[in-house]
């Protein structure tokens, strides 16, 4: 299978990708790793005239800790946040999501930045860094700007950026203590996307309630999405399974799923239920320690 | 099994030559060989190590990224070459199942997969051999499990797995040294000779 014919060009700053995007517009898509558009394009899905490979473009893919923010360049690799310590260590919620997403071989290619402009609303990232209460650093022709990843995903495959922004890095807050995370994925194989899947971080209270929480589904709607009733529910209980479960029957309650060749809705939103119990249960553990 | 092809030089094909005047330029080495060529934006790697390297070894299984038999090392990391420009790999060093072996004799993950029957048809080989490669390079007597994680991107339809297990099971107690980026000196020597010309 081959793409259509087009034209390449490897920017290697962000302004020299931004003015190339202005330049050519519709035209043109923005090449990152390419796990997401080469097969788009191998499909005929997707036929850009330009590609704009920003792959190369230095500076964009570290992962680091920075006062009260962990930063996340656009173009780090699945891989690298599978194998950071940091990330291992401190952040539960995301080294769940780099270790079930895609496989080995689609992790060493495919980027987080790539990922989340993609916006598939299966994609895992989108639901982790939901749960995550990240903000995306965007620039374009009029600079930097921040974008809250409650606002970025506004249809499906369709995000807050502007036509000549370019995604460049992901802040989350940094990992608090009594904070926990976890992200729950079912899926039919490796490989495969999401037939559903929950992330949550819970923060404990010193008695043992719940001071915070955040739960995120994918695969259960035009976007990934919040299981705000959910959230609402929890907040200010006591940390007890029945109220896990309870939260849990919410984001079922209020996810989305429609039937599609990976089960029908009823049996999504059942599946809901089950993950996100689970992704409850194991962030709470987590926050405990 | 496999064996080097890499002391021949990297032959280009009619189609390679065809596009001289035009096309985007690539050049990179692989299997410590410099090769350099014009090649149209939308070439995928698997296409232009086969069609315009002529290193058959690399195979297209899926072409949708799912199977892994296009798997390759590039920069040392394992990716599908079927979900990979050309253009995106200039100035990588890639290395294909060819690269493996050296003067002739088999790699001891080669051995290993001969010894231990990991494979009966022999299609997915390339790809879950180089998988396991990369996956060996870090981890010295993997479990089980873990090495299944490290495949997961490869599928074999004839073996059911437990011998491609066993293989890298095989495999992963051999020294480290076994899996150090190797450069030897039989790859130096095909370089100068590339470049001399």
């Amino acid at each position: 299978m081959h793409p259509h014919a087009f034209d390449y060009v490897r920017a290697s700053t962000v302004s020299q990708a931004v003015t190339l995007l202005r330049k050519h517009g519709d035209r043109a898509k923005v090449l990152a790793g390419g796990q997401s558009l080469i097969p788009a394009m191998k499909l005929r899905l997707a036929s850009p005239e330009i590609l704009i490979d920003i792959g190369r473009i230095p500076g964009l893919s570290s992962v680091r800790e920075d006062g009260g923010t962990l930063r996340i360049g656009a173009l780090t690799r699945h891989r690298t946040l599978e194998e950071s310590e940091l990330i291992r260590g401190r952040y539960p919620l995301l080294s769940d999501v780099a270790k079930v997403l895609g496989d080995p071989e689609v992790r060493n290619a495919g980027t987080i930045g790539g990922s989340l402009a993609h916006a598939d609303p299966a994609g895992d990232w989108g639901a982790a860094l939901l749960a995550s209460d990240a903000r995306i650093v965007a620039v374009g022709p009029k600079g930097k700007r921040m974008i809250s990843i409650d606002e970025f995903f506004t249809d499906t495959f369709t995000t807050a950026l502007e036509p000549a922004e370019i995604l460049t890095e992901i802040l989350i807050p940094k990992a608090k203590p009594q904070t926990g995370g976890a992200y729950k994925k079912l899926k039919r194989k490796t490989g495969d996307f999401a037939t559903v899947a929950v992330g949550a971080r819970v923060g404990l209270g010193p008695k043992g309630t719940v001071v915070d929480v955040r739960i995120a589904m994918a695969a259960v709607g035009p976007t990934p999405i919040r299981a705000r009733r959910a959230e609402e529910f929890l907040s200010g209980q006591a940390v007890r399974a029945e109220n896990l479960a309870r939260a849990a029957k919410f984001a079922a309650e209020e996810s989305r799923p429609t039937s599609d060749l990976r089960g029908s809705e009823a049996y999504k939103r059942a599946m809901v239920e089950v993950f996100a119990r689970r992704a409850l249960e194991t962030a709470v553990d987590r926050a405990g320690r | 099994m496999v064996t080097g092809a890499r002391a021949k030089p990297l032959g280009g094909g009619a189609k390679a030559r065809a596009k001289e005047d035009g096309g985007h330029p690539v050049a990179l080495t692989v299997n410590g060989v410099r090769a350099a060529r014009r090649v149209e934006p939308r070439t995928l790697l698997v296409d232009f190590l086969r069609e315009d390297l002529r290193l058959t070894g690399t195979h297209v299984g899926c072409d949708t990224s799912h199977c892994g038999a296009c798997t390759v090392l590039v920069d040392g990391r394992a990716i599908k070459s079927c979900t990979m420009f050309a253009v995106q790999v200039d100035g990588t060093r890639i290395t294909t199942i060819e690269g493996l072996a050296s003067h002739g004799r088999m790699h001891p993950i080669q051995k290993a997969f001969k010894e231990h029957h990991g494979l009966q048809c022999g299609f997915c080989t390339p790809g879950v051999v180089l998988a396991a490669y990369e996956f060996l390079q870090n981890h010295r007597h993997p479990t089980e499990d873990e090495i299944r994680v490290a495949i997961s991107g490869n599928l074999c339809r004839c073996t059911g797995y437990q011998n491609i297990v066993r293989s890298v099971v095989a495999a992963g107690a051999l020294p480290a040294s076994a899996f150090a980026a190797r450069r030897s000196s039989a790859r130096r020597g095909d370089s100068r000779r590339r470049a001399g010309r």
